[in-house]
């Protein structure tokens, strides 16, 4: 605490924690809703296929769902392991 | 024309019921015809809050069943003329709140000629708190400077953007937020979210601050609403709010 002080710096406090972590968490929460009811049961079902191939993990696998005009693109993002 | 506000947090014991008694008797106080109703079927509460527990004949759940009308449910209060309450039913199941007969009932206080219809949520996202929502034109989140209140906050935003009545519609629900059990103190020094940091977490307009206070405990004791505690430092801050409101 006193080489806080000594340096003028400020310690960060837990409220600035708690502003970030809720940020990261809410975005990531409001992505998933604005996608239709199935969006998650495809995410699951796609990232089963993937992992028959190829070793993945559940992060590993994205899904989006964007809107164009009066098109829809579905967004399907895996990230491969180096080989 | 009448308008359905509805006060809701997703999170238990954020201030939900101290908070609609509290507008209910601001927007009464202020000369608007208002009702207030428990969507808390099981658990009623706002009738002791109100300090009208002792009053309870019939509630909303026997209105909606057919077994009472709505004058005999309906409870004025003692101390401000234009005030009503619809208490909760205790022993009935929260299924009995079907989506007809809410809005029946809310379609009936409007034939009476009421201008606020203040909708006191559960805590929960289940069938009390999406039916209080169902029918809002104004949503009052109330929220705690705390982690899980904030995210809590966020999931009803999600709902009344996708399940009410008004957004499927093709509307919006008016969204308000009301920060509760603020501390400046602890805020100054680093302890506490911000209401500025709440406003941007949430990206909803700031209706008020309710600063934690010892009047609330005070004035649920007593059941009187703290806004009628013109003293008290968490009294002040719901009058500007309700005077910001209306």
């Amino acid at each position: 605490m006193a080489l806080f002080g000594l340096f003028g710096g400020k310690k960060p406090s837990s409220a600035s924690a708690a502003k970030e972590r809720l940020q990261i968490l809410i975005s990531h929460e409001r992505n998933n809703r604005s996608g239709p009811d199935f969006l998650p049961d495809l995410q699951r079902e796609i990232l089963q296929v993937v992992k028959k191939y190829v070793a993945v993990s559940d992060d590993q696998v994205n899904i989006r769902l964007d809107r164009h005009g009066d098109a829809s693109v579905l967004e399907l993002n895996v990230t491969l392991p180096e080989r | 024309m009448a308008i359905v506000v509805t006060v809701t947090s997703g999170k238990g014991g954020v201030g939900k019921t101290t908070s609609s008694a509290a507008f209910a008797a601001g927007l009464a106080q202020a000369g608007h015809k208002t009702v207030v109703i428990d969507f808390d079927v099981g658990l009623r509460n706002l009738d002791l809050i109100m300090g009208v527990e002792r009053r309870v004949v019939f509630d909303f759940v026997n209105v909606i069943q057919g077994e009472a009308t709505l004058n005999q449910a309906l409870i004025q209060d003692k101390r401000i003329e234009n005030l009503s309450i619809l208490a909760a039913s205790q022993t009935k199941d929260k299924d009995a709140l079907s989506e007809e007969g809410v809005e029946s009932v809310i379609d009936a206080l409007v034939e009476m000629g009421f201008e606020y219809i203040v909708c006191d949520s559960p805590a929960g996202i289940e069938r009390g708190a999406t039916m209080a929502l169902h029918f809002a034109d104004h949503a009052i989140i109330v929220t705690n400077p705390e982690v899980s209140s904030v995210r809590d906050s966020d999931r009803i935003l999600g709902i009344l953007q996708s399940k009410s009545k008004r957004a499927k519609e093709g509307g919006r629900v008016v969204e308000h937020l009301l920060i509760t059990r603020y501390d400046p103190v602890r805020v100054e020094n680093g302890e506490m979210l911000s209401h500025a940091d709440v406003c941007d977490i949430l990206a909803v307009d700031l209706m008020g601050v309710i600063p934690e206070s010892k009047a609330v405990l005070k004035a649920s004791n007593t059941g009187v609403p703290v806004i009628l505690d013109h003293e008290s430092d968490a009294g002040v801050a719901y009058a500007d709010a309700v005077a910001g409101f209306g």
